[in-house]
């Protein structure tokens, strides 16, 4: 909230001491008590708390693995066996930690989702929505080189096939291939630096996570009407209404997330990565992590070359492609509505592109051969045309429904019939629909 | 807009269409499968299942002595400490004895030998070969996998839709449910024309083909119980993938009873939580 007035004033002598000197208490109380925020915030809109928490518990969970792990080829796999086995509560903290990879990227996906559905990323809100991919990104690295880290089979072979993409890219690809690798193959240099940087970039995601946080304070949240806040009576504080409903949600989520540590541990992952790796004996299907799925099914799905770009290269475009497609965004959408809810053709497109992209996600966990082929291919070019064609012409061709005057206009308008409220005194709202 | 969704239909034919060819694919003729293994394994019931499962010692002192006498021969396990044992219902003078019927290399002692001892509860399992290749040799060029965590590093793949249901089932015995198949699948003959490799073994529940280099390892009657429990195949094969589960999940007892602590905590903290927020939310609309 850029130029808001700080409602902040401290009532002890110590408060004002420090007020005047480095006013920290102020800048929270700024920021996560008085800050406003529109009334209507569905639950949707508590993922990006949820976010935060699974950020923090990943970094410490992984902050006290990383003392008993050994990150050496002859020593990794049994060293994490060492902590399922021996140190205490380890498989608490590793089970955390490997299912936490795992829910982060849940909550990503719903928190992007819901950023494409209401239309957070329309101006003002387009370097908010950039700091965002940025995080995603450091997120898919970060998650692919600890998934390496155990040094089982399929973390051998995972990072052998991801690290082999760059050989595609002409001139310089073999060069970062074995700048990757430190070497010509996946070995003990590899691991060594995917560990030393699986350690780095959850902060380096940290310090993105400051920059769109602080993006999100100067233009304040969106909401499901898209409408920007226009009067106080638009907005509730932070502080307590915000925090309960967040706080709520995260405890749903934390026990959605307990009930797969405690009970289903190993659901997500891969029996394979409990055979130690070894590089004479290739596993008979190489999957990623659930999570890159989608993006593993468009690499496979360019089988044909096209002009001088062969196959190869073409899946390698196609996979950054598809998520570099995701940083232009506030650009392709020529809307001037924002929120989905008021855009009938919008909102089923949409529906369509989730249910595509989780297809997308079970295409890549199956083999790449017939038909799973051409169907990786048809959702390839949903996946882009949704983007690329969709997103332009449909704002200039749809015609949206009619918007409500104001936040406050919104949710009266819900609310009328049954609700306590008096309110009747507010622009007669039309009756919907 | 009717284009576009006329358009979206036909997709969805397509999408359809391709869908079937790729299930006509997966039919196969049965005397050369493709897809393996042949026949999925069944669901058996486990006592350490579910929200509340538990390890039946009984049945692991069962497995131990299956491992001991007849799995230890060509399988390493080499993860697991002898002091664990204690789980299964021992005390630390049996483990102590029973670790103490093991030989272990040490050393170098003060003459810099390598020499060897009698094996502390400290002492892991110790293995049947020096090393892969000497196990690799010794057995037709592929070493006997290691036993340590093979009930979590093997698991047929349950397929969509069941993947989904497995959640809200907690299923997780893909690893168990398999071996205990593997062990009782050797029995069916091969169906007619299929040919089987020389120097392996048909068995239709094996995950990575039509035969596998290992021999039928039980028969009836070659480990005797002292417990009374029925010395058949069928309860081998039950008692050594429980032990196997043990062996890959030594803390998945405390694991299910942290997680109903965690679960309720969290359930009741929700419900408090929410009941707050209704309350700090009805002066707002």
């Amino acid at each position: 909230m850029s130029g808001g007035h700080s409602t902040y004033s401290p009532k002890t002598g110590i408060g004002r001491w420090i007020d005047a000197r480095m006013p920290l208490p102020r800048l929270v109380h700024d920021s996560f008590v008085s800050y406003p925020v529109p009334r209507n915030l569905n639950y949707a809109y508590t993922f990006g708390g949820i976010l935060s928490i699974m950020l923090v518990a990943q970094i410490l969970t992984g902050v006290v693995l990383a003392m008993h792990y050994a990150n050496d080829t002859t020593l990794a796999f049994q060293s994490v066996e060492k902590i399922m086995r021996d140190v205490n509560s380890g498989w608490l903290l590793r089970y955390m930690h490997s299912n936490g990879a795992s829910f982060f990227f849940i909550a990503v996906y719903i928190h992007i989702m819901r950023g494409l559905y209401y239309g957070s990323y329309k101006a003002p809100r387009e370097l908010l929505w950039i700091l965002g991919c940025i995080i995603y990104l450091l997120m898919m690295a970060t998650g692919f080189m600890g998934y390496v880290l155990p040094w089982g089979q399929m973390s051998f072979w995972g990072a052998t096939v991801i690290t082999g993409f760059f050989t595609a890219i002409p001139v310089v690809g073999e060069w970062v291939q074995q700048l990757l690798l430190g070497g010509f193959a996946v070995d003990n240099p590899t691991l060594n630096r995917f560990f030393a940087l699986h350690y780095l970039l959850p902060f380096m995601i940290a310090g993105v996570v400051v920059l769109h946080v602080w993006a999100l304070h100067v233009v304040g949240q969106t909401n499901p009407t898209g409408i920007e806040v226009k009067s106080k009576t638009d907005t509730v504080a932070f502080t307590p209404y915000a925090t309960i409903k967040d706080g709520f949600a995260m405890v749903v989520f934390l026990a959605v997330f307990a009930y797969f540590i405690f009970y289903i541990p190993n659901f997500l992952g891969h029996p394979d990565n409990y055979i130690m790796a070894d590089s004479l004996k290739t596993p008979a299907h190489i999957v990623p992590e659930w999570y890159y799925l989608p993006f593993y099914a468009i690499l496979r799905a360019i089988t044909f070359n096209i002009g001088p770009i062969d196959s190869k290269l073409g899946g390698v475009l196609a996979m950054f492609g598809s998520i570099a497609v995701l940083f232009i965004v506030p650009w392709l959408d020529t809307s001037k509505v924002r929120s989905a809810v008021y855009r009938p053709w919008y909102k089923l497109f949409f529906w369509i592109f989730v249910i595509n992209a989780i297809f997308l996600g079970w295409l890549g966990s199956r083999p790449a051969e017939g038909a799973y082929v051409i169907m990786s291919q048809l959702g390839t070019l949903y996946y882009f045309a949704f983007f690329l064609v969709i997103m332009p012409v449909l704002g200039l061709i749809e015609t949206p429904r009619r918007l409500p005057n104001s936040i406050t206009e919104a949710v009266l308008e819900k609310n009328k019939g049954g609700s306590a409220h008096p309110a009747g005194a507010t622009a007669a709202p039309e009756t919907r629909g | 807009m009717k284009k576009v969704l006329n358009g979206l239909a036909a997709i969805g034919f397509v999408l359809a269409g391709t869908a079937g060819v790729a299930l006509a694919q997966e039919a196969h003729n049965a005397a050369e499968p493709t897809h393996f293994p042949i026949h999925k394994p069944k669901e058996m019931d486990w006592t350490f299942a579910g929200p509340f499962g538990t390890y039946d010692k009984g049945q692991l002192q069962r497995g131990l002595k299956i491992y001991k006498e007849v799995c230890s021969a060509c399988h390493s396990m080499d993860l697991v400490a002898f002091r664990t044992l204690e789980d299964l219902g021992y005390s630390e003078a049996q483990v102590k004895a029973f670790a103490a019927e093991y030989e272990v290399q040490d050393g170098p002692n003060g003459d810099g030998e390598m020499f060897t001892r009698k094996a502390l509860p400290g002492d892991h399992f110790p293995s049947p070969f020096p090393n892969a290749i000497a196990a690799a040799a010794a057995n037709n060029g592929a070493a006997p996998p290691d036993f340590s965590l093979i009930a979590k590093a093997r698991g047929v793949e349950r397929g969509f839709p069941t993947f989904v249901f497995d959640i809200f089932t907690m299923y997780a015995s893909n690893g168990p449910d398999y071996i205990h198949a593997l062990l009782t699948g050797y029995d069916e003959q091969p169906p007619a024309g299929m040919e089987v490799p020389e120097g392996t073994h048909y068995n239709p529940f094996f995950i990575a083909g039509k035969s596998l280099a290992m021999a039928k390892p039980l028969s009836d009657g070659q480990v005797t119980y002292e417990d009374g429990s029925p010395e058949t195949v069928e309860q081998y094969s039950r008692d050594i993938s429980a032990f196997l589960m043990w062996a890959a999940e030594p803390h998945l007892e405390a694991r299910k009873q942290t997680g109903f602590a965690v679960m309720i905590f969290l359930v009741l903290f929700a419900g408090l939580i929410y009941a707050t927020k209704r309350k700090v939310w009805a002066n707002a609309h």
